[in-house]
């Protein structure tokens, strides 16, 4: 094939990705070549191969925001929450597939985190893909072992009264911190609430943004 | 690793990039489609040794224990991937052109 684009440009006339002209590694080989047969074998299609990333890469932190926004707001649905959080959350209308969600409430006395010593399980129907340090074996041992050293390297210092407890995810088990709703927000709406839930405080590696 | 100390925790983040998610929905859609459980992606992963974990990167691991674990369920043969790597390999030098079907 001849190559015409010295000037990066792909034949559509746009810049290729930047992970598009690094050389070819092997693991990227196999890649291609994988997806290839299956679609070869008729496994799967490039259709849904593509709306399967479209999926991924449509699901943030802000579906998990709505979520506890609405914990906050909406007393009968924090005890559907805490009572299923897969079935509550499916009734919002997000797709959680078969997983098994736990939502975990922070208050005064409690602070949950959430970690996966194995790998990543991540609650990823909710929140999307976890941050890169949720996969790191600094985070994964550290977090069961230390968790306040931890948790202070996230700029969370909690007092000595406050019980921090460590939940370890697995592929059928996930969990999602409900953080403790900021105070002087008795005014605000639901959605200017979501607006203070960042990704960290749904980890528990992090607080609701004050208003 | 294995009750090695550990520092602190990185706080580098990166994009996924295009092969990267690709991967990712390969292993949605391997599962989705009963070829393996998401213990038989960990069975692989476990069974790689401390090596590819200083070595490889998260999805590097992935679409190795992918591929294996679709070998193992009949999706194709070690044979037709071989040969369809090698015909991958010759088509560029980039990712790019690597991934454009001739």
């Amino acid at each position: 094939m001849p190559h015409d684009h010295h000037d990066h440009l792909s034949p559509s006339g746009h810049p290729y990705r930047e992970d598009d002209d690094t050389p070819l590694s092997y693991w990227q080989t196999m890649e291609i070549a994988v997806r290839e047969l299956l679609v070869e074998k008729g496994i799967t299609t490039p259709a849904d191969i593509a709306a399967q990333i479209e999926t991924m890469d449509a699901r943030s932190p802000a579906n998990g925001a709505q979520v506890v926004a609405r914990a906050w707001t909406d007393p009968a649905f924090r005890a559907e929450l805490l009572a299923d959080a897969s079935a509550a959350t499916r009734d919002m209308g997000f797709d959680i597939g078969p997983l098994n969600l736990i939502a975990l409430e922070n208050t005064a006395d409690v602070h949950n985190v959430v970690v996966c010593t194995l790998c990543s399980c991540y609650p990823r129907n909710l929140l999307g893909l976890p941050p890169d340090w949720y996969k790191s074996r600094a985070y994964r041992s550290r977090t069961v072992r230390e968790p306040r050293a931890v948790l202070a390297e996230f700029g969370v210092t909690l007092p000595d009264t406050t019980t921090v407890r460590v939940h370890d995810s697995t592929a059928d088990m996930r969990y999602i911190v409900i953080p403790a709703r900021p105070e002087g927000t008795e005014n605000l709406s639901e959605h200017e609430l979501a607006a203070l839930v960042t990704r960290d405080s749904m980890i528990g590696t992090g607080l609701a943004k004050l208003p | 690793m294995g009750g090695d100390a550990a520092g602190p925790v990185p706080t580098d983040q990166h994009d996924f990039s295009l092969w990267e998610k690709r991967v990712d929905a390969l292993m949605i859609i391997g599962s989705a489609k009963g070829y393996f459980t998401v213990d038989g992606l960990r069975r692989v992963l476990e069974d790689m040794g401390k090596d590819a974990f200083e070595s490889m990167t998260y999805y590097e691991r992935w679409i190795a224990s992918v591929n294996q674990n679709l070998i193992e369920g009949g999706a194709y043969t070690t044979a037709e991937l071989a040969e369809k790597m090698d015909e991958v390999a010759k088509r560029g030098a980039t990712y790019g052109d690597a991934a454009q079907a001739t």
